[in-house]
């Protein structure tokens, strides 16, 4: 049988008093046995079932939809659903949560501001007329326009890898950009000024200098990149232009 | 302690809709979830939500009622009919509303919301957004939650309900990210927790899928209803289970055995692969039995190569994906090998069409309910409709209720009780030594379900089954915790999640032992055929802390729609 080893960081917030006050910060080596393949999240559960139950981490769909399991496996943004070891070449697999978050514990990081900051650029559709009787119609072409930001399942990836983020704890980040993108480049909706304000300002899409390990970093392969850009050219249409969305 | 007039638990479709409902009729309502809301399992819904909106060119005189009858139809004469009727035609007024609010389904070249063909229906009325309908139906209706400024407690893991003097008043809940029970009162509750696929180990569902909020209504004395009723959908894949949408026949996907044929030709001739879920899994697993599955193996092919690379792009990317990801074989250049593969909880919380149960203050929607919308079996695209229904008219009349108390407000008496038994409950477990391996157990639950209780059911498998069920359900009180406390404990709540599968595991097994027939995807080969004369019932399951549950029946509720032969 095949075997995997797994080298997983460690954190304990109940242990910050431990010798060196981090929290028990170490990494654990595990071996974990399996037959033709076996994803990353499998073997974190076979370590939580068999080898060591105090192990934390994030888990749901198991099918790369819920946006859940995002971790830094071997110094890459992965699913750990989605990653099978097969994929990892030989040697340990180093599973840390997502860097540049805090941490909760073990694999478990802290998404609040990621969160806060999604909610700030209302993240949901702006109407200002009286809903049709129908649906609201739009032409393929526009609906091809979302195909793109409503794949994004808010991860993290994006926004624990973007060196903006780093340096500056009050921007909003690639996410919650893509969100306000999602909903500025829809033709149902029909925000005039709501949104603007919320992204078009120093930590909003202006704190963007493309560095784009966030397109790097996305485990569905969007770009928030380039969605940012398009906010920007938005923001200088209408404000200095005086053009509708 | 925590107060909030209404609580609902579980941040999925259902739940939100339901907190969205009772926030707009004035009510001080919160949601406590387990994962943030828009990681809930409504998100991996793939195929579409069904509603004869009459948009496709072969729908024009598409009706609800047409709709109807191919629920009913469906469901093998199960489903209550009044109930079928409010959620076939509301449908129509609740896809607009989510098409209001954002949602991004696919459209037609004339801008209308674009529908797609299912499994046993009539008309072409499944509204889609590519594969990806319910990622995008979830993230629309968090928005909306947002938009409307709904409390949510997330990554809190509710353990039990707070019940007095027989009136619904509360959960007690573990906060997982800073460790530690918190009582939350409330005047009433909605259970929103989704299916119980889980409870077997050939599944589609999400690892969080199981059925614990259902187990804690039944522990609390609420009727669980038509458990025996498990969907299994014919496209899963082979290694994982994970879902290949019924869409992708929808699309023009056809099922192949070992010598190439299109096999649905003998079972169901006219709809071939778009013929109901329980037909097409047993045609499946016939074949499969009879040795035509793939080089002879437990297997068939779902083929969509003839669809192309840009239609497969196009309407199919999602199912792609995962396809060329966890089976390592691209759709565009080889047939994928699937397997039937449990999906869909049909039975649950025996609630009205108001999501109301027994006990007052109590209400269930979504998956962990049974209405009974689906009866003995399921329309695809059915499920998403329902828990926007039913989610809506579990929050009004959530909110009615409370609405018409005479006292109202937080109580020092209520709830102390159920919070100390908690803390109790994993003081004793964790006090336990050289017990019994919780993971063991669900391992052992979840195999027995899938090969005791399967696509094809018959007496001595199942009693066999059974009596497993039961040694396992022993066990369960001598599982030790090796871990409790802290925060983000995964071992305490798998714990507590297995001590309610294996009682909604038990129930499962006890009502397909019971049910002496063959209805809709209970399937027994030592009794073929539907019995209307002795089964045209529900089961209802109650709660007995040793052993299995009390079984009673329940009447359905018929109407519009005579019992006939189903023929596809
Ligand atoms: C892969 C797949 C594809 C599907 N495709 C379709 C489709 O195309 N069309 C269709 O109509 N149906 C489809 N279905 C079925 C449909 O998606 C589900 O039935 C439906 O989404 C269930 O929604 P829900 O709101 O009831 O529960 P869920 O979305 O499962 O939400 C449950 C919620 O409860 C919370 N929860 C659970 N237990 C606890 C607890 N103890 N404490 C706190 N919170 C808790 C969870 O955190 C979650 O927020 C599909 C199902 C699967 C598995």
């Amino acid at each position: 049988m095949p075997e995997a080893t797994f080298r997983i960081k460690r954190h304990n917030p109940e242990k910050l008093d431990d010798q060196n006050g981090t929290g028990g910060d170490r990494y654990d080596e595990f071996t974990v046995p399996y037959e033709s393949s076996l994803t990353v999240l499998e073997g974190l559960f076979y370590i939580q079932e068999a080898l060591d139950g105090s192990l934390s981490f994030r888990y749901c769909c198991r099918a790369a939809v819920c946006g859940s399991c995002a971790m830094y496996i071997n110094g890459t943004y992965r699913l750990a659903c989605q990653t099978n070891v097969r994929h990892l070449g030989d040697g340990p697999i180093t599973v840390e949560p997502m860097p540049h978050m805090p941490v909760v514990k073990d694999l478990v990081c802290d998404m609040t501001d990621f969160f806060a900051k999604y909610e700030t650029v209302m993240p949901h559709i702006i109407r200002n007329s009286a809903p049709p009787e129908k649906e609201i119609m739009q032409s393929p072409n526009d609906r091809k326009k979302l195909d793109m930001p409503v794949d994004c399942i808010l991860c993290g990836s994006c926004y624990s890898s973007c060196p903006s983020v780093w340096g500056e704890g009050n921007y909003l980040g690639p996410a919650a950009l893509l969100k306000a993108y999602r909903f500025e480049v829809d033709s149902r909706d029909e925000a005039r000024k709501e949104r603007l304000p919320r992204f078009d300002n120093e930590r909003g899409s202006y704190r963007c200098h493309t560095i784009t390990n966030c397109v790097e970093a996305c485990p569905k392969e969007l770009n928030p990149t380039e969605a940012i850009q398009w906010l920007k050219g938005a923001a200088v249409r209408r404000r200095l232009l005086g053009r509708a969305k | 302690m925590i107060y909030h007039e209404l609580v609902i638990v579980g941040g999925g479709l259902a739940g939100l809709r339901a907190a969205i409902e009772a926030k707009k009729q004035g009510i001080d309502v919160a949601i406590v979830s387990q994962v943030w809301p828009g990681r809930s399992h409504s998100g991996a819904a793939q195929g579409g939500v069904n509603a004869a909106l009459a948009n496709h060119p072969e729908s024009a005189d598409d009706t609800w009622e047409k709709h109807a009858f191919d629920t009913v139809k469906g469901s093998d004469y199960l489903a209550d009919q009044d109930a079928v009727v409010q959620m076939t035609k509301d449908a129509i007024p609740v896809i607009y509303e989510l098409d209001h609010a954002g949602c991004p389904f696919s459209r037609f070249d004339d801008g209308r919301i674009a529908q797609r063909p299912f499994g046993g229906a009539g008309y072409p009325r499944t509204c889609y957004g590519a594969d990806k309908t319910g990622h995008y139906m979830l993230h629309t209706m968090v928005e909306q939650a947002i938009e409307a400024r709904v409390p949510m407690y997330v990554e809190w893991f509710v353990a039990r309900l707070v019940v007095d003097d027989g009136v619904c008043r509360g959960v007690v809940a573990y906060d997982m990210v800073r460790g530690g029970f918190e009582l939350f009162q409330a005047e009433a509750v909605v259970i929103a927790t989704g299916g119980a696929g889980r409870v077997y180990s050939n599944s589609t569902n999400a690892i969080i899928s199981t059925g614990y909020g259902m187990a804690m209504a039944y522990h609390a004395g609420v009727a669980l209803k038509d458990l025996e009723f498990v969907q299994f959908h014919p496209t899963g894949l082979l290694t994982t289970n994970i879902l290949m949408t019924e869409g992708a026949r929808g699309e023009g996907g056809y099922l192949v055995n070992d010598l190439g044929e299109r096999f649905m030709e003998k079972y169901a001739p006219t709809a071939m692969e778009l013929a109901p879920r329980d037909i097409t899994s047993r045609s499946i697993q016939t074949e499969i039995n009879e040795g035509r599955g793939i080089g002879g193996k437990g297997y068939v092919h779902l083929d969509l190569r003839h669809l192309g690379a840009q239609k497969i792009l196009e309407k199919l990317p999602g199912i792609r994906d995962l396809a060329i990801h966890f089976e390592g074989v691209d759709p565009i250049e080889e047939p994928i090998p699937i397997v039937p593969s449990q999906h869909y909880s049909m039975g649950g919380i025996d609630t009205d069409m108001d999501g109301r149960t027994t006990m007052p203050g109590l209400y269930a929607a979504g998956e962990c309910a049974c209405v009974s919308v689906h009866g003995a079996n399921r329309l695809g695209g059915n499920s998403l409709l329902e828990t926007v229904v039913f989610g809506r008219r579990a929050g009004a009349a959530a909110a009615q209720y409370i609405d018409g108390l005479d006292e109202f407000g937080r109580s020092a008496a209520v709830g102390e009780e159920a919070l100390a038994d908690v803390r109790d409950r994993v003081r004793s477990l964790a006090n336990r030594e050289g017990g019994e391996d919780p993971y063991a157990i669900r391992a052992a639950m979840a195999s027995t379900m899938k090969e005791h209780f399967g696509v094809f059911r018959e007496a001595s498998v199942m009693q066999a089954g059974l009596e497993t069920m039961m040694d396992l359900k022993a066990r369960v009180t001598n599982v030790e915790l090796r871990h409790a406390g802290g925060v983000f404990n995964l071992d305490m709540i798998r714990t507590f999640e297995l001590e309610g599968m294996v009682d909604v595991a038990l129930g499962i097994a006890a009502g397909a032992l019971a049910r002496t027939e063959s209805r809709g995807s209970h399937a027994r080969t030592d009794f073929p055929e539907r019995d209307d004369a002795n089964w045209l019932e529900h089961t209802l399951a109650l709660y007995e802390p040793d052993g299995g549950p009390r079984l009673e029946a329940k009447a359905v509720g018929l109407g519009m729609f005579e019992p006939q032969e189903r023929k596809y």
